[in-house]
Formats: C-alpha cells, structure tokens, sequence
C-alpha cells in the first residue's frame, strides 16, 4: 500500500511541475517577469551610474537653469529676444524656428510633390522622364548633403552684398540671404485679418448649406468659387475700404550691407529649400503609386456616367487616390520635421542648434535630452493626430 | 407601309477613308507621347527649353571648363581670385578631389597601413558578390562569412592586433567609415528590427509595452537627437572610468535607430501574412519559434523586400549625420578638406559635395535597383 502510495504520489508531483513548464500561460508569465527583472535592474544601473557621474561632475540637477541668463545671439528669430533673455527664451526660439521652416518646407515640398508626382504620370514621355530624374536624383543623396551644397555650395559663394543680384520688386540676393521689403500695416489692419477669417468662417457655412442643398435638390454650387471669392476677397475690399493702409520698407543697398527690409539668413533658405526638394521627391512617389492605385474601372465607370473629366478627377480618382496617399504622407511630413534638426549643420537655431548651445553652457545633458524628446514627441504626436483626424475623415465609409 | 418607310437602305457607296496614319515609327512615337494635344507641345517645348538652358551650362561646368589636373588652389582660381584661370571662367574642380581623393576614401588612416582597409574592401567585395546573385549556391555559408566571420576579422585587421600596429578610429574616416557604419547598422538593425516586430505583435502585454515605448519614442525623435544622446549620454549612464569609442557610440546609435524604423516594416510584413498560416503552423505542432523561424517570416519578409532595401537606403544616407557629431564619414571629410587653405577657392566646396553626392547617389541607386530585381525574381506569383 504504502509503494502504492509512493509510486502513485511521484508522478503526479513531476506531472504537476511539469505541466507548469509545458503550460503556455505559466511560461508567459515567467519570460514576461524576466524581461521587466532585467529591464528594470538595467534602468536602475543607468541611473546610479548617471548619478553617480553628474555628483562628481558637480552639476546640479532640476530644470532650475531655464530662468537662467542665456548669454547668446540668435541670427533669425520671430520673437523679440537678445543675449540678456532666458533659456528658457531661447527654447522657444527654437521651437518657433523649427515650426516655421517645418511649416514652411511642408507646404512647398507637397506642391512640388504632388507636382512631380503627377508630371511622372504624364502622357507626355520628356515630361514623365525629367520627372523621374528629378526623383531619382533627390531621393539617393543624403539630405544633410543637400543643406550643405546649398549653404556653403551655392550661397556661400554669391556675390558680396555691393554687387546682389537684383531681383524684381527690390529684392536683393546676396551671400548674406536673401533682402526682401517689409510690409509694414497702418492703423487698423488687425480688421483685414479679421476679415480673413469671417471669409473662413462663412466659407464653411456655404459650403455646408450648399451640400444639403445638393442632397435635397441636386443643383450644384459653386462653392470653391464662392469661397475664394470670400475668403480673398473680403480682406481686399476691407484693404481698399481703408484706405490701403500698407507701406513697405524696401532695402536699400549701402556701400558694404544693405539696410532696411527683412532678411531671410543664408541657413534659412539653404535648409529650406534642401528640405523641400528632398522631401518633395519622396511625396511625388508617394502620389504617384495613390494615383496608378486607383483601378482603372473606376475612370471608365465615371466616364459612362458622364461625368466631365474634371469631375472625375476631382470627385471620383482624388478622393480614392488621397485614402492611399495619407498614411504614407503623414510619415514624410515628420520626416521633414525631422530632418529639420538638420539645422545644426549649417547653423540655422532649430531646437537641436539652441539645445547644443544650452549644452556646452550649463552641461545639463539629462535635462536638455528630456527636453528634446518632450518637444520632438509632442511635435510628432500633434502631427500624427492632425494626419489621422484627416484620414479618418477621408476613410471609406462601409456600412 | 409607314413602318417601311422609317427603314434605311443605304445606296451610294461610301467615300473611301485615308489609310489610318502609321501606328509604328518615330515620327508616331513623337506625335503620340511628345505632341499629342496642344497642351502636351506646349509642355515639350517648356521642358525642351529647359533642357537647353540647364544642360549645356552642366556639361561645361562638370567637364569643359573644369580643372582636371593641378597641384594647389591657384589651377582652379581665376586671375582675380590670384590663380592661373581667365576672369570669368568657372568649371569643376577636379583637381581637388584628385588630390584628396585618398583622403576621401580613408580619412587619416596612417599611409603605410592603407593596404588593410583596401583588403577589407576586397573580401567583402568577394564575399558580397555571390551573395547578390541568386543562382549561386551555398548561401548559408556565404551569410557566415559575411556576417559573422567577415565582421571579426575585418575589426583586427582594421584596428589592429595580432602582431599589427594599432590604428585609432580617431584616424578612420572617409568612404571607409561610412561603409563600415551602413554594413553594421545593416546587419545589426535587422535581426534586432524582426525581435522588436515579434514583440510587438506578442500577446504577453509587458514585452509588448516595452517594444511599442522603444519603437515609438526612437522613431518620433530625429537621428541627430539619438546620436547626440549616444555620445553624451552614454557615458553619463557607464560606471566611472569606462569610456566608449566615439564610432561604436556612433555605431549604437544609428543601430537602435535603424531598427525602429525595420521593426515597423518587419510588422507590415506579418500583418499581411493571412491567420491560417499561423494556425497552420500551431496544428502541425511546431513551436513559436520554429513557427516563426520557418513558416512566417519567409514569407512576412519577401513581401516587404522593398521596404525593407528603402530602410537601408535610408540608413545609408544617414551615415552622413554622423559628421554632426564630430566624426569624418565621407562626407564630413570632405567638408573639413574645403577648409584647407591650399585648396580654398569659390568652386572647391560645389565640386567636393558634387563628388560626394555622385559616390552617395551610386550606393543608393544601386540598391534600389537590386531591390526591383529581387523583387520581379521573388515574386512566386502567389499575389493576389
């Protein structure tokens, strides 16, 4: 009884161990508490050790250091700052600059994009094959490649600025930027900006009533035609109304720099402008394989219904061809915000140039890479919600 | 009657149509895809137009008037600008990149120990060659040697030991380190980039996290920012007195952000493989990794092949960010030549980024056109 006893007991204990190591639950488990053991002695390690190192270096910790004196020039900045402002400051210099060569490089790479994109689509063999050469040439070079041919490759090298070259409306081009009027508003021209957006406003509301018009009655509308006419034209008639109330401050050359105007610094246009013809060979492919994506039925299938061929492009291919073109559009447009970090190469203050300078000075390296990833994270995240809200308005609606 | 009278017979001939116009020969090729609407002439002649302001200007700069041979700046500046050129004159120089070519391929690599490099270049070249081509046989063991064997020996023979002299990678530089930084981001970042797609779609919730944080976070950032964190940051988090060669920190980081970016396609691939493959593979009774290892990934990974060589492009081109960071990769070389004095004129920075594009362009278009063949010869027609 007892070996009875003995001989069934052992097995069912090495059953029990064993089904442990078999079941597929239990394992998971354990990889999974492994996995978080040796994340978690990895992080604490990282830190003891960065502690550690900044006590030896005597630098103190804490984001304190953003109310500190910033004691540097920034070349282009949007808002008011000088060496005496705060890091603080400065970073949102930095941030501002990064925005607008970002915004700026973005608008200009998807014209020349879908530009391209749809030139490669031509009937036309010459049109479709400098298309392709355009891609083809922009998308194997490295951008920083690009920034740096056009900074100290092509502007670097312009005349000085007692021989710029003259260009219409009293712009002036020389190795130091480009020199370009200032307007400068008179009295009461917030009312045209207000006028701008009443256009908006009330383009939004014609274009709803003249959807449910269509859907009750389908009579169509001239909507985009209404709109632009509301939302140009309203600023205009408020601008005459005025009375104009619009100077310009022109450059005028000096004997050695000219004064007067603005200017856009030689780091501005050369990144601006490798961004944007980078970025643009990449959203042409991408607009190009929306457009071939879209079947070939559908255009003979608007064409039976006869629809003009404007129509179709506009309410039958686009849409379906903007489905396909999104998500990837999406990725390029961070990756051009991205690479705007590019900056530091040719000394245009972006964040990263303004980050880099905090650095040298204060050695906050810890706090200066957090305050990069919040920035860079945030910018992404924005952009990604934006991009997705419009995808998902765009999406395919089944029942 | 009345139903007679509608009917139509016809009773003259018709008039005989022109023979319809060739539909084969130049002059038809020309007037369907150069002429065929107003619209389309109107379009050829802008771009002809274009062509004709754009390229002669080209040809002249990059061949006619460039300076070809010479010894120091005064070949390649004009009178004015106190060299030996007529006023006026601009072309390529050349002669620069001529002069610093050897410095261009292998940064300050000590002369007299240049053969090594340049033996590394051959075995890879052997080695890479048959591994391009599909027909050759014994492909296991090729990706050995190139992966795993060729690494190890090129890291002696390049830094030093077993009896030769030790060379610092502060003097590595040039095409060289570009090359060495792409191959091992490529070889790194892959493998590394499939772990990641696997975890990410793994169904145990902390690996997952902890894939989908790394993931997102190293791809919302820019590589300059992972390359800075590199090399300030790591040695913030080593223990005191270790330090971290300034390529391998270099090396870390354009591999942990090349694999994010890999673990995204590697999961495209995966997403498309249909579930009765997975469930295909559970019933015959393999494990997840044979799962895997056998059934999924070979197919996950041919269907993103293309994705998969645009990554490495990409990968490749951003070896150049790491001149950002004080290393001289092909390209960061080539700008700290134009600073020197011997060679300073208005036209040597354009022809070093010329030549330096031309060698990045060459690299990338290669591989872009391997992948379009891999592509066409992978494709088992099994696509719907």
């Amino acid at each position: 009884m007892a070996g009875m006893a003995l001989n069934s007991d052992t097995p069912t204990t090495s059953k029990k161990a064993s089904s442990l190591i078999y079941d597929p639950k239990a394992r998971g488990i354990f990889y999974q508490v492994l996995t978080l053991a040796v994340v978690v002695l990895f992080v604490w390690m990282v830190t003891q050790n960065t502690i550690d190192n900044l006590r030896r270096a005597n630098i103190a910790s804490g984001f304190g250091f953003i109310q500190g004196r910033a004691g540097f020039d920034i070349g282009q900045s949007l808002i008011a700052y000088s060496s005496d402002s705060t890091y603080g400051r400065a970073l949102l210099v930095g941030i501002l600059n990064t925005l607008q060569v970002a915004v700026l490089g973005i608008i200009t790479a998807s014209i020349i994009g879908f530009i391209v994109g749809i030139a490669r689509l031509s009937q036309n063999w010459l049109i479709a094959k400098l298309a392709q050469v355009y891609v083809e040439f922009f998308r194997n070079i490295p951008p920083l490649l690009v920034i740096l041919f056009w900074y100290k490759g092509v502007i670097a090298v312009l005349p000085q600025a007692r021989d710029s070259f003259n260009l219409p409306f009293q712009t002036y081009l020389n190795n130091r930027g480009l020199f370009v009027p200032k307007p400068i508003f008179g009295d009461g021209a917030w009312a045209i900006a207000v006028a701008f957006l009443i256009g908006i406003v009330a383009t939004v509301f014609v274009a709803r009533w003249a959807k449910q018009r269509q859907m009750r009655t389908g009579q169509p509308f001239h909507t985009v035609w209404t709109g632009l006419g509301l939302i140009l034209g309203l600023p205009i008639l408020t601008f005459l109304a005025l009375g104009a109330p619009l100077t310009f401050d022109y450059p005028i050359a000096g004997r050695f720099n000219l004064t007067g105007g603005s200017v856009l610094g030689p780091e501005f246009i050369s990144l601006y402008l490798a961004l944007s013809f980078y970025t643009a060979s990449f959203i042409a492919e991408i607009v190009r394989s929306g457009i071939k994506a879209v079947p070939k039925g559908q255009t003979e299938a608007a064409n039976a219904l006869g629809l003009r061929s404007n129509a179709i492009t506009r309410l039958i291919v686009l849409p379906q061809a903007l489905r396909i073109i999104i998500p990837p559009l999406t990725s390029q447009y961070l990756n051009l915000t991205k690479n705007s970090s590019l900056a530091v190469a040719c000394g245009f203050a972006d964040i990263y140039a303004i980050g880099g300078t905090m650095l040298n000075q204060t050695g906050q390296a810890v706090e200066i890479v957090a305050l990069f990833l919040i920035i860079y994270l945030s910018i992404s995240i924005t952009t990604a919600i934006f991009m997705n809200w419009f995808n998902a308005k765009m999406a395919l609606v089944e029942r | 009657m009345a139903i007679n009278s509608s009917t139509f017979i016809r009773q003259d001939m018709l008039a005989p149509q022109p023979a319809p116009l060739g539909v084969s020969g130049a002059s038809h090729w020309f007037r369907t895809k150069l002429f065929a609407t107003p619209k389309d002439t109107v379009l050829t002649i802008l771009a002809l137009a274009l062509l004709a302001y754009l390229v002669p200007g080209m040809i002249n700069w990059l061949f006619i008037d460039a300076v070809w041979t010479g010894s120091d700046r005064t070949a390649c500046a004009t009178v004015i600008q106190g060299g030996v050129l007529p006023d006026g004159q601009s072309g390529a120089c050349w002669a620069f990149v001529d002069a610093k070519f050897q410095q261009f391929m292998f940064g300050r690599y000590p002369l007299e120990e240049r053969w090594r490099p340049i033996l590394v270049a051959v075995l890879f070249v052997i080695l890479l060659v048959p591994m391009l081509i599909p027909k050759v046989p014994h492909k296991a063991w090729n990706a050995l040697a190139l992966f795993i064997i060729l690494p190890f020996i090129s890291f002696f023979l390049l830094i030093g030991g077993f009896g030769l002299p030790h060379v610092e990678t502060q003097l590595w530089g040039g095409l060289m380190v570009t090359l060495i930084l792409s191959f091992f981001g490529i070889t790194v970042s892959l493998p590394l980039g499939i772990l990641l797609a696997l975890g990410r779609r793994s169904q145990m919730p902390v690996i997952k996290t902890l894939c989908v944080i790394f993931i997102e976070i190293i791809r919302g950032i820019p590589l300059v920012t992972v390359l800075f964190m590199a090399s300030v940051m790591l040695p913030l988090f080593l223990p005191n007195g270790w330090t971290f060669d300034k390529l391998l920190r270099a090396l870390i980081g354009v591999s942990i952000f090349s694999a994010a970016y890999m673990a995204e396609v590697i999961r495209g691939g995966l997403q498309a493989i249909p579930k009765g493959q997975f469930e295909g593979a559970d019933s015959l009774g393999l494990s997840y990794w044979q799962k895997m290892r056998l059934i999924i990934l070979p197919q996950a990974i041919k269907l993103v092949i293309p994705s998969i060589v645009n990554t490495f492009i990409g990968l490749f081109k951003d070896t150049s960010l790491v001149s950002i960071i004080g290393m001289f990769d092909l390209l960061g070389i080539v700008t700290l030549n134009q600073s020197d004095a011997n060679w300073s004129t208005p036209v040597t920075p354009i022809t070093g980024y010329v030549f330096a594009g031309f060698i990045f362009w060459l690299f990338c278009f290669g591989m872009s056109r391997y992948s379009a063949f891999m592509e066409r010869h992978l494709d088992t027609g099994h696509r719907h």
